[in-house]
């Protein structure tokens, strides 16, 4: 048996299908993954995220400690809340860990990963010694994603002041305090929507007052085919520690002014860039039959081949769509092994749609 | 609990046979199409190909995953279902109606005394 979260009975209630993630048992689907993908482009649908690890940086030392430990500056964060991705490397570049920051005023809130949740707080421990800071996980929080372009109006109607003027009035990417809760307006669909931090107890009444307002639970299946829509990367997939983040499309994150903030990984990264990375990380389409999955081959002519980190038939679309690592020097198109039969696709920049519509060239 | 009819002869690999006036209707069990989750895409095998038991004769492709149809019975193909390729969630809706895959026309019908029965697919499938 895994590790449950405070939902777990709620989600065998609702017909969930349950699977292993990480040590979690976790809901796959209640019924129809595709549903599901499509209530959230459509509507609103809620994931459960408990398992996601709440880690809280506090002491005077924790900014300093931050702008060490991860290669975005939290120094960008200058307003009350406001939300930042970033990879958290190792000396040598390779990620360790994505995650979200969020400014807490005078001490920061950081979410990471499930599968990563021992190794990240043994190396935040680690990177900590000579700061003034204490680390903090914080499992008495459940956490609920309520996304679409309805999720917002449907979790505020439910709620009362000031939680409901707080969910009108945050900014993108912006995470506050209202009492015992923390609402965030960040995801990892492509869609509006809020990520929901509230104590472990009262999340099975809630969720059961979201479902009556008609948010669709929604499993594991629908949020992978979503965020990779959306083109956002998963950990132990699209990168890991083998990897750099310049090889991950995670360029935008790494914050290289000012030159003078040394932060973990900085040195390998400059020597990469400096050599040049050998390969990229970009979208790949297949507008004929068939899906795209993890690991098979990418075949560049004339330059050489990759491969697909993600790979999934895109409910919204109606066609295959893959993340992939392929030479720096690939063009528009190239050439995907499935089962054998060298098929062609076209190359894109990711995301593959926002907001319910199409965005690639 | 997934659905198992009596009247219907099955292979190991979650085929299921009908048998009717020398013809052999296959598609997969309920147990297979909720293992795969939401389908997307069915290949099938062309009419008029020959297959031998045991042979690749098609492929379901869900969100999740592939997987391998295989012919439960030599003989020809004779009939497939169109209606997969607009609409392959009907394999989920209704497995053993209007979900079926191909059809066979027998050329041995000893070689269905090879395949299980219900009884015997749902011992298979509580082993698993």
């Amino acid at each position: 048996m895994g590790h449950r979260t405070a939902l777990y009975q709620t989600h065998l209630n609702a017909g969930a299908k349950m699977v292993d993630f990480g040590g979690w048992d976790m809901p796959i689907h209640y019924g129809s993954q595709i549903e599901e993908h499509n209530a959230v482009r459509g509507d609103a649908g809620m994931f459960d995220v408990s398992h996601m690890t709440v880690v809280d940086v506090t002491g005077s030392g924790a900014k300093a400690y931050l702008q060490k430990l991860l290669a975005n500056d939290v120094a960008k964060l200058t307003s009350p809340g406001k939300a930042l991705y970033s990879g958290m490397l190792k000396e040598d570049g390779g990620v360790i860990d994505d995650l979200i920051v969020y400014n807490m005023e005078g001490w920061y809130r950081v979410v990471v990963n499930c599968s990563t949740r021992e190794k990240d707080l043994a190396w935040m421990q680690k990177q900590s010694a000579g700061f003034d800071v204490n680390i903090q996980q914080r499992p008495d929080f459940s956490m609920i994603a309520v996304q679409g372009p309805q999720a917002r109006a449907k979790t505020a109607q439910l709620l009362g002041e000031p939680r409901a003027s707080l969910i009108r009035d945050l900014g993108v990417f912006q995470g506050l305090p209202a009492g015992d809760w923390f609402i965030a307006r960040t995801g990892y669909t492509g869609e509006d929507g809020l990520e929901i931090m509230l104590p472990n107890e009262q999340a099975p009444a809630f969720w059961e007052q979201l479902t009556a307002a008609g948010v669709r639970p929604c499993g594991l299946g629908a949020r992978d085919t979503l965020r990779l829509e959306a083109g956002m990367n998963l950990y132990g997939s699209d990168m890991d520690e083998s990897i750099s983040p310049l090889e991950a499309g995670m360029g935008w994150t790494i914050a290289w002014e000012p030159a003078s903030r040394d932060f973990i990984g900085r040195k390998a990264l400059e020597q990469q860039k400096a050599a040049g990375v050998a390969r990229k990380l970009v979208g790949l389409v297949m507008e004929a039959r068939g899906v795209l999955r993890g690991h098979q081959k990418v075949v560049v002519a004339g330059t050489g081949e990759g491969e697909i980190t993600s790979g999934t038939f895109s409910p919204t679309l109606g066609y295959s769509i893959a993340l992939a690592r392929v030479p720096a020097a690939t063009g528009t198109t190239a050439q995907v092994d499935i089962r054998g039969k060298l098929n062609d696709v076209k190359v894109v920049r990711p995301p593959f749609v926002r907001n319910g519509k199409k965005v690639y060239e | 609990m997934s659905d198992i009819p009596a009247e219907l002869k099955y292979r190991a690999s979650h085929e299921w046979v009908r048998v009717e006036g020398g013809i052999a209707t296959i598609g997969i069990t309920d147990h297979a199409q909720a293992a795969m989750g939401d389908l997307v895409y069915v290949e099938l095998p062309d009419v008029g190909q020959t297959v031998a038991a045991g042979d690749e004769a098609g492929v379901v492709e869900s969100v999740k995953a592939a997987s391998d149809i295989y012919a439960p019975i030599s003989g020809e193909i004779v009939a497939i279902n169109d209606l997969l390729e607009g609409e392959p969630e009907k394999v989920n809706a209704d497995c053993y109606g209007e979900g079926w895959l191909f059809k066979i026309e027998i050329a041995d019908e000893a070689e269905l005394e090879t395949l299980l029965t219900a009884d015997e697919y749902q011992a298979k499938l509580e082993d698993e």
